[in-house]
């Protein structure tokens, strides 16, 4: 069954105690083309954290998203996935308003406090830095805050530690930490298992997944992997300049080969999105309409 | 020691060590080093102009260093050429500008030496009144965007996408470092200059925790090697600049080399 079928948007997740709105997964449709299709002209979902509509953007004459649309609604874990080069870091960006699109809008709820976990979190070790005051950078925080967010990753023996001397894990932790403090609305995480073994993955994915059922913040989760989503996904949209599919994401336990592929112990923390697409790419990334016989790609 | 050219020499010293260890630690962890020199060199254009037009030079140093600052903000944003290509190219423009202007303005018997390694002691009471004054406002204005400015030399993007103002930050820091380095230009001359700014910040890294230590331990570094330097300069008749500046790398030098040794990278 395709992931967005009826039956798949029936299965409509809810979580921590507050129904999702409607408008988010009102366009949970797998296109029947994927060729960026003329802007529908829908206007910003108006309950959603980020909105965008009809982002285009061009870079170096190289075509990077293609009429996106994209809402992410309070308290839904959204992963985005897709191949390399896919435009999946641009369009966190554009989101985040680190770039500006060429074409269309993006919308941001007034006030909302965002965590930011960015794709590559290089230590300048010209700076001398302890984790606490890494994790107050910028902004005043309560003690209290810090502490906490600290020991909701399992990082808060590092506070005394400087930066430089961690490890890619625990640097990662110590990232989401400051991510997690302020009361963010919402948690924008750029590939945040890069770097980790594949233990240390599913575990982060977990501790995500947790930590939006206690806060109740929207997740937008990035993954190069088209396989890998977390079990705790609601929703999942599939970027490949423009978005080539949206739904929601099938429990692992469904499917013996991907169960196969990632080991039985892995499969049961992460649930894998089915991507069956329905069109194929050409070398360029580029998609060739006639429409093959659905086959799922690895 | 109680000559008054050479109290105000100290005195100049002192007040610049002081501004020059916050800033430059941001010119450090920015990796601005080479933007600080080719700022610094387009210093000498400045000199030039202001000996043609019959000016204070300190006012057309500042004019120069500022337009230039503002000029290489908006040149960065090119990517034809690299910003690194690019420094290298308008320092050297500047120095060669600097060096036909000021001989056209004065004729070949300047003394460019002044200009280049600085005079410390032919600092004048109004040099004095500039560099604090200069000086006030400029760690004025570094205290109040500590925390932004820190935020963004260690990650920009995430202290964009926190609401960070980024670029005025940026920009008002790279304005900043022009008015610092028209100041310290009288002293140290165009050439050693970025020396003032970033030696004492390196020899304070191997010894620093926090970021505010490292400011800390820098300006004692930079105000130790103007005292150092002009002791070496009067007792064996040296020039001041090159002697403060040589005492700094002889501070690094012991700050560096026992963080190597234990094995510190």
């Amino acid at each position: 069954m395709a992931a967005g079928s009826p039956q798949g948007l029936l299965a409509r997740p809810t979580l921590a105690g507050h129904a999702l709105p409607a408008e988010a997964y009102g366009r949970d449709q797998h296109h029947p083309h994927c060729e960026p299709e003329p802007s529908p002209a829908v206007a910003p979902a108006a309950d959603a954290l980020f909105s965008a509509r009809s982002v285009w953007l061009t870079r170096a004459g190289r075509a990077i998203l293609q009429n996106v649309d994209i809402d992410i609604a309070e308290g839904e874990i959204l992963t985005l996935i897709g191949p390399n080069g896919a435009g999946k870091t641009t369009l966190v960006r554009v989101l985040l308003g680190l770039e500006k699109p060429d074409r269309g809008t993006v919308a941001r709820r007034p006030g909302l406090v965002v965590g930011y976990v960015p794709q590559r979190f290089a230590v300048d070790r010209a700076i001398p830095l302890t984790v606490a005051r890494f994790i107050e950078l910028g902004r005043r925080v309560e003690d209290e805050d810090a502490g906490r967010a600290l020991a909701d990753v399992g990082a808060d023996k590092l506070a005394d530690r400087q930066l430089s001397e961690l490890s890619g894990g625990e640097l990662q932790r110590v990232v989401l930490a400051r991510a997690l403090v302020g009361s963010p609305g919402v948690l924008v995480l750029d590939e945040p298992a890069r770097g980790i073994d594949f233990t240390g993955e599913a575990e982060l994915y977990a501790l995500i997944g947790r930590l939006r059922s206690e806060r109740g913040f929207g997740v937008l989760l990035v993954s190069h992997d088209l396989h890998v989503v977390m079990a705790q996904s609601d929703r999942v949209i599939c970027l490949n300049r423009h978005v080539c599919c949206s739904g929601v994401p099938r429990s692992v336990a469904q499917h013996p080969e991907y169960a196969r592929l990632f080991g039985a112990q892995a499969a049961r923390a992460l649930a894998l999105y089915q991507h069956h697409h329905d069109h194929r790419h050409d070398l360029a990334g580029e998609p060739q309409t006639p429409a093959g016989p659905a086959s799922d790609q690895t | 020691m109680a000559e008054p050219f050479l109290m105000r020499a100290l005195l100049a010293g002192l007040g610049l060590a002081v501004v020059a260890a916050p800033l430059g630690c941001f010119v450090v962890w920015r990796r601005m080093a080479y933007y600080g020199e080719a700022v610094a060199q387009a210093g000498l254009i400045g000199i030039a102009v202001g000996l043609a037009l019959s000016v204070n030079l300190t006012a057309s140093v500042l004019a120069v260093t500022l337009t230039v600052s503002l000029l290489l903000v908006a040149l960065s944003r090119q990517q034809l050429v690299p910003f690194d290509a690019l420094l290298g190219l308008l320092a050297h423009a500047a120095l060669a500008i600097g060096v036909i202007a000021a001989s056209l303005a004065r004729g070949p018997q300047l003394d460019l030496m002044a200009f280049l390694f600085g005079d410390i002691f032919a600092v004048s009471a109004s040099d004095l009144r500039w560099i604090y004054l200069g000086g006030t406002l400029a760690l004025g204005v570094l205290i109040y965007l500590w925390r932004p400015l820190l935020a963004l030399c260690v990650h920009e993007d995430l202290a964009a996408a926190e609401g960070a103002p980024v670029e005025r930050v940026k920009l008002v820091f790279v304005l900043v470092l022009a008015l610092v380095v028209a100041m310290a230009i009288k002293i140290v001359g165009v050439l050693l200059t970025i020396a003032f700014l970033i030696m004492p910040a390196a020899a304070a890294r191997p010894l620093s925790e926090t970021p505010e230590q490292m400011a800390l331990f820098a300006a004692i570094f930079g105000s130790l090697s103007v005292a150092l330097g002009l002791f070496l300069s009067v007792s064996f008749d040296t020039p001041g600049g090159p002697s403060i500046v040589l005492v700094l790398a002889f501070l690094f030098l012991a700050a560096i080399v026992p963080a190597v040794v234990r094995g510190q990278r």
